[in-house]
């Protein structure tokens, strides 16, 4: 239930702001004795588990700690490598911590860029003339709603499938675009927004639209 | 209700079957490109998801619509693709291509041995049952 994240992407594809709104934290922690029942992968500096879910840990979660240690990259946080040290039947029982990988900034604004294109080719394959791009994107886990406007910036909020009323919220944060980031005289446009006011104003519009989109359901 | 085009992918994004409908729009590209175009489309879409998912998705992607047309996704476990173009405003599409999988793809390509596996499909049995059901499915609804 409720609201996710904005992500505004400008004209030229680039994120110029981005808010995480109440993201859930998926973490499980557990003892685990030897030989380790999940197997795990290296994929992007990270170790996530590519085979045998387990309890809450899924395929796709990396590894968070060793411990109670954090674990950065393939590393240890004191050194030690977490691959030897899952490997060495001496070091169990374990405590592990899996959890979902959270998103980079760097990631952010691969995929928001990574929208670009898609929001264009589905215009592009539609069977239909002067079809507009991708309106609505739905998941099982969440629901993503798109606002392109005439000048081309879209504005973009990821809540839950159930959310409704998620346009008339768009065209609220354009609102909240205008009034605080364009007539700030500090802000270039295309560039990342850093507008305090605006931060403070879609902070609260946000909260407004989670209570009533739980009260509309 | 109108239902516009159908793609059928394989698992290695070959295109196994198009047929389209009342299609208004041609996309200014040959057929294969246009495949190529609509797979890679749905390859981007499918880690976008899996990637900006908050939670663990299960089914991932399922749908996106734009102000004229909906695209709907069904993937098998196989990972045979099933892409559905309809007006905006139907519901249920998810259970309809649930059907053709089991109903119409299995009955007459997994269960006919002249069709090979990995290739387009040309079998006239199979273009004739999913034209009725497709038509059939349109009557229903409407």
């Amino acid at each position: 239930m409720g609201i996710y994240g904005v992500y505004i992407v400008s004209k030229s594809g680039g994120l110029i702001f981005n808010y995480d709104y109440n993201v859930p934290k998926i973490e499980t922690e557990q003892t685990f004795s030897y030989p380790l029942d999940l197997k795990l992968m290296l994929e992007n500096n990270r170790l996530l588990v590519s085979f045998g879910q387990r309890d809450n840990i899924k395929v796709g979660h990396v590894l968070l700690a060793i411990n109670g240690i954090p674990v950065a990259g393939r590393k240890l946080e004191d050194g030690k490598d977490a691959l030897d040290m899952l490997d060495d039947a001496t070091n169990y029982p374990l405590n592990l911590k899996f959890g979902r990988p959270k998103m980079t900034v760097n990631e952010k604004i691969f995929l928001a860029s990574m929208f670009y294109p898609l929001f264009a080719i589905a215009s592009q394959l539609s069977p239909e003339l002067r079809s507009s791009g991708i309106e609505t994107l739905e998941a099982d886990t969440f629901k993503l709603q798109c606002y392109q406007t005439l000048t081309g910036i879209k504005f973009m909020v990821i809540a839950d499938p159930s959310h409704a009323g998620l346009e008339q919220l768009l065209k609220k944060i354009y609102e909240l675009y205008t009034d605080y980031a364009l007539k700030n005289p500090f802000y270039s446009l295309e560039m990342p927004i850093r507008c305090e006011l605006f931060d403070t104003n879609l902070q609260v519009l946000l909260e407004q639209a989670d209570k009533n989109g739980i009260g509309a359901n | 209700m109108s239902i516009h085009n159908i793609y059928i992918f394989d698992r290695m994004g070959t295109l196994l079957y198009y047929m389209d409908w009342n299609r208004q729009k041609n996309s200014g590209m040959s057929k294969e490109e246009e495949a190529k175009l609509m797979y890679g489309m749905l390859f981007s879409i499918k880690s976008f998801v899996a990637k900006i998912s908050p939670h663990d998705p299960k089914r991932g992607f399922l749908c996106y619509k734009t102000n004229k047309y909906a695209l709907h996704y069904y993937e098998s476990l196989t990972g045979i693709k099933f892409v559905l173009n309809t007006n905006t405003s139907v519901k249920n599409v998810r259970d309809l291509l649930q059907q053709l999988y089991k109903d119409i793809y299995v009955e007459y390509v997994v269960k006919n041995t002249e069709c090979e596996m990995g290739q387009p499909i040309v079998s006239e049995l199979f273009k004739v049952k999913l034209d009725q059901f497709i038509k059939q499915q349109v009557k229903t609804l409407q």
